[in-house]
């Protein structure tokens, strides 16, 4: 069953766990769905299996997919909530294309996902929840558990409910309560199943609720007779052991997008020496860095939720004056609003950092889910000529280090930077080999302390827009520094002295020397990786963001068929790296997969005069690797020997 | 300030002593140029800068008694910031030889938040006018008032938008005619001081560009105030609006319809006195005839009650027409500001746990991968 994508054999070995004689299968992958109602728990249920797969020494991916709803009507179709989580002994890229096994909670669940599960793949399914009024609320006219219609999976129907309330009889819980348990039944029995470590469980429920001893001793309860249930039940009679995975040494943790950049942007902080300061407004999938950062007020870190997005920015701005590392986090529709003041941190040249979580566009779009559609909105959605440093993370560890380059931009070249994650790489998560602190990028700046000029009459004066020579940078003098007292503002600048001006050889000048400032980052970028193991690859594919795992894993697929692939995944897309004119030009194709409808594609068509293969996607998931590797594979194909030189 | 070398504090322990670089720049500036002077003249506050409002504007009067009253303060003008948002007004910080930002349309009090919240050594002040406070700034404005952010608000009123020449604005009287209003406007007018009332404003206080003596009055006491200060000066545009404030301005009419407002006196006013202002019998205030009533029936003012509504009941007493307007501070009462809240709740989670960037990203969970 799990085994249809292995590269090695299932190997068998038999093993006596509670007096009965259970086989125990050695897989080398495994993606597991779970799917419930928005209250039964899934999130953190596939969070917790995480946590204890990822401390075994698994690697994994994961997707968390849930409704913009916080409790649709229990038991419909748009209330379904499920987490997919891809686990294996070697390294991975992506949370799976197709899950082995899915958890169906309820009715609904069940018929949300089932067209997801390949036939034989193994189905377990809560028949407590198969009532009569369940299943008429999502229009099944006949009990597909007793009708027939799931003879192609394998299908084990436990009463999970009810063995949860059993289990709990003398807990003193009512029965609604009791059932709410049934999570952490199914996630014992999902551990014993896997030969998950339970210790992790056992400490965060104790820790989750100190306050309510009861409920933590019902879920451990619960959690104990899941795991219990798989040992001496027949409905199961192997269980799966996943080795772990070869990892560089060091060590690990589990983290997801959204904590990886909270935490990058506190590091910015202690690497740079400045306090955080973040102006956010709450807003999907964006919130979680904003809570994140509320808790790391030891590291000098300010949070305030402004009373609407503008305000949000506004106040980091005005930080960023008196000397912070000026944070904003939003998503698209938040940085429509921002728009305005991006400008005016263009204009006044101060440091700060925007991150824009995409989810589905436009509008209100799809608040829940993940898009990669901001993109020319972060290079162009200004008035005037406004160039922004744009920055994005490709996996949910990377977020870390993505924040701190866009921190080291930012307070470098005292300007404005976007950080572009999104909805998929906010909410998923990965293993993390924790990095050792004084490794981290050194973000010291000097502040201006002194006059950096003369006027007329010879004195000393301080110019707010002389330049750094190499940099384009302007001096930062904070308030409160002696004599340094300027102006500044969203009115055009003279250059040096930062007056008013409306002189029109000024203003061709400085909207030129503000575009040359952003163009010259790419001076101080590493060389670009270029991904082509075999060398003679004559295709090159070429992502940014979070579509570089299934990219990745598209382009394993196909070098494991015997063909060449180039890979190039884009950490900054303004300004395009200096070579990668060169790279691009040097392969017969190029291809850019993109979850928008090719935004990148015409950046890289504009900037190189290359006609890019856009393949674009916007279902609000990330791609599938299967199906973007036959697409790659056709361009493959198509490339042929006569293009080849 | 003490001086540190800078950096010192930085890498030790994997934290940063956080506002400890920002204090070293100030320091070090202050050894290579001297202490701060905090005894000024009205000309050291002033810029190289041409000023360029209209001949006749009320601005330059208020810029004027701004430069001569702030050096009062005792404040180095390295410490002092403005900020500004768009509208004739908003061109002030370039005429203060101060920090300062001419920022967006209506954005002015949420930059001056971050400022304020993360500096709570500067004065930071915001210039602002009726259009870009009230109109394109409505929200940051009541939300700045009722945080109490550590900021003073100079709301210059002239009732008309000057700067994109002479539409109606949100303190226009109804029916006003302007070229966005041939047929008269429809909108009913803000009250600022009622709104900011409204917004739970700890001080909020209003004063006449020309009025040198009561402007510089109210400005000492918003100065002085802990938390956010909101002041409505009244200033006359001269080209789009001329007049707009003369029943008040004019000896004879302005003695008549303003009432000046004394912490601690009965509210007495009008030619010799005539008129006084009573209990409504309502919960609200009314105007009354001095000799009409028992003197001990006359409100006497007091700026420093904990309930708004009586500040607030204070404000309404004047019409659009700007009969029966009061002048003077309506409310100042002391609460605890947003910035020393913050800054409180900082060196709590320091002195709880120290900050230790190591231990934060390796977290509760963690597995080891040996060699």
């Amino acid at each position: 069953m799990t085994g249809t994508t292995s590269e090695t054999a299932p190997q068998t070995q038999a093993s006596a766990p509670g007096g009965l004689v259970k086989d125990v299968v050695t897989l080398d992958r495994v993606v597991i769905r779970l799917a419930g109602d928005s209250g039964d728990g899934m999130q953190l249920t596939g969070n917790r299996f995480t946590s204890e797969t990822a401390s075994l020494g698994n690697d994994v991916s994961t997707l968390p997919n849930f409704p913009a709803e916080i409790r649709a009507p229990t038991g419909t179709l748009p209330g379904v909530s499920s987490f997919q989580l891809h686990f294996a002994d070697h390294d991975i890229m992506t949370p799976g294309d197709a899950p082995d096994v899915l958890v169906a909670m309820n009715p609904a669940a069940l018929k949300a996902n089932l067209a997801d599960l390949p036939g034989g793949g193994l189905l377990i399914v809560d028949s407590d929840e198969f009532t009569a009024r369940n299943l008429a609320k999502v229009g099944y006219a006949e009990n597909p558990l007793e009708d027939g219609s799931l003879e192609g999976w394998q299908l084990v129907s436990v009463p999970l409910t009810s063995m949860t309330t059993d289990a709990l009889a003398d807990s003193g819980l009512g029965k609604k309560e009791a059932e709410r348990s049934k999570n952490m039944f199914t996630l014992g029995l999902l551990s014993w199943m896997y030969h998950r470590p339970t210790e992790g469980t056992i400490r965060f429920l104790e820790r989750q609720f100190r306050r309510k001893p009861e409920i933590a001793a019902a879920n451990i309860a619960a959690f104990r007779a899941g795991f219990n249930y798989g040992e001496t039940t027949e409905a199961f009679a192997v269980s799966y052991e996943i080795k772990p995975a070869p990892m560089a040494p060091g060590t690990y943790r589990n983290i997801s997008g959204n904590q990886a950049l909270a935490y990058g942007l506190v590091a910015a902080g202690v690497r740079s020496g400045l306090p955080v300061f973040l102006g956010a407004y709450p807003i999907t999938p964006a919130s979680d860095v904003l809570h994140e950062l509320s808790k790391h007020k030891a590291f000098g870190v300010r949070t305030f939720q402004a009373e609407d997005e503008i305000a949000g920015i506004g106040a980091a701005l005005g930080a960023s004056f008196g000397g912070a590392l000026g944070v904003t986090t939003t998503s698209g529709p938040g940085v429509a609003l921002k728009s305005e003041t991006v400008g005016l941190a263009v204009m006044t040249e101060l440091p700060l950092v925007i991150v824009d979580v995409q989810r589905g566009g436009p509008s209100t779009g799809l608040p829940t889910k993940t898009e990669q559609s901001d993109l020319l909105q972060a290079m162009f959605g200004r008035n005037g000529e406004a160039p922004v440093p744009v920055v994005a993370p490709r996996s949910p560890a990377d977020c870390f280090d993505a924040a701190i380059e866009a921190a080291r931009i930012a307070l470098t070249y005292r300007t404005p930077v976007f950080l572009l994650s999104d909805g998929y790489l906010a909410n998923g998560a990965e293993p993390w080999s924790v990095p050792d602190t004084d490794s981290l990028p050194d973000l010291r700046v000097e502040f201006a302390t002194e006059p950096n000029g003369t006027d007329a009459a010879g004195d000393p004066v301080f110019l707010p827009y002389l330049r750094d020579p190499e940099t384009l940078a302007r001096p930062w003098a904070v308030p409160g520094t002696k004599a340094l007292q300027h102006r500044i503002g969203g009115l055009e600048k003279a250059d040096g002295t930062g007056n008013i001006s409306y002189d029109p050889a000024n203003h061709d000048h400085m909207t030129r020397i503000r575009q040359a400032k952003v163009d010259g980052i790419a001076a101080s970028l590493p060389p670009t990786e270029v991904d082509d193991p075999d060398g003679d690859a004559k295709v090159l594919v070429i992502g940014w963001g979070s579509t570089y795992g299934p990219i990745g894993a598209a382009c394993r697929r196909i070098r494991r068929s015997g063909r060449s692939i180039a890979q190039v995944h884009l950490r900054h897309v303004n300004p395009l790296p200096a070579d990668l004119g060169d790279i691009i030009r040097s392969y017969d194709r190029v291809v850019c997969p993109e979850m928008n409808l090719g935004q990148l594609s015409l950046l890289l068509r504009a900037e190189y005069l290359v006609d890019v293969h856009s393949h674009t996607q916007v279902r609000g998931l990330p791609f599938r690797a299967a199906e973007l590797a036959a697409v790659l594979q056709d361009v493959i194909d198509s490339t042929g020997p006569e293009v080849q030189s | 300030m003490t001086t540190h070398p800078i950096d010192e504090h930085v890498h030790e322990l994997g934290m940063p002593a956080f506002d400890q670089r920002i204090a070293d720049a100030v320091a070090r500036s202050v050894e290579l140029g001297g202490e701060k002077q905090t005894t000024l003249k009205a000309k050291d506050l002033k810029t190289d800068q041409e000023v360029r409002w209209c001949p006749g504007c009320g601005d330059y009067v208020i810029l004027n008694a701004v430069q001569s009253f702030l050096p009062s303060l005792g404040i180095a003008r390295e410490d002092m910031v403005i900020v500004s948002g768009i509208g004739c007004s908003s061109r002030f910080p370039y005429y203060m030889n101060t920090y300062g930002m001419h920022s967006i349309h209506g954005r002015a009090p949420a930059i001056a938040t971050g400022l304020a919240a993360s500096r709570p050594d500067l004065s930071v002040w915001v210039v602002t006018g009726d259009g870009d406070a009230l109109s394109i700034g409505g929200n940051h404005l009541i939300h700045t008032l009722r945080r109490n952010v550590n900021l003073t608000i100079l709301l210059f009123n002239n009732r008309i938008y000057g700067l994109t020449k002479g539409q109606y604005s949100p303190t226009s009287e109804l029916g006003k005619v302007t070229k966005s209003t041939p047929m008269g406007s429809l909108d009913h007018p803000f009250n600022p001081v009622s709104l900011a009332l409204g917004a739970d404003a700890t001080f909020v206080g209003r004063a006449m560009d020309s009025d040198r003596k009561g402007l510089t009055e109210v400005l000492r006491q918003a100065a002085e105030h802990q938390g956010t200060a909101l002041v409505e000066i009244y200033q006359n545009c001269n080209i789009f609006n001329d007049g707009a404030f003369e029943l008040l301005k004019d000896p004879l009419t302005g003695t008549q319809w303003s009432i000046p407002l004394v912490h601690g006196e009965k509210i007495v006013f009008g030619p010799d006195g005539a008129s006084c202002v009573v209990a409504d019998g309502w919960g609200g205030l009314r105007v009354a005839e001095t000799n009409q009533v028992d003197e001990a029936d006359i409100v006497v003012h007091d700026a420093h009650r904990e309930d708004p509504a009586y500040a607030f009941a204070l404000s309404r007493l004047s019409s659009q027409d700007l009969r029966y307007t009061p002048m003077g501070v309506f409310r100042s009462v002391a609460k605890p500001t947003y910035d020393a809240m913050m800054t409180d709740q900082l060196e709590d989670a320091r002195s709880g746990q120290p900050a230790d960037l190591d231990r934060l990203l390796r977290g509760s969970d963690t597995w080891t991968v040996e060699a």
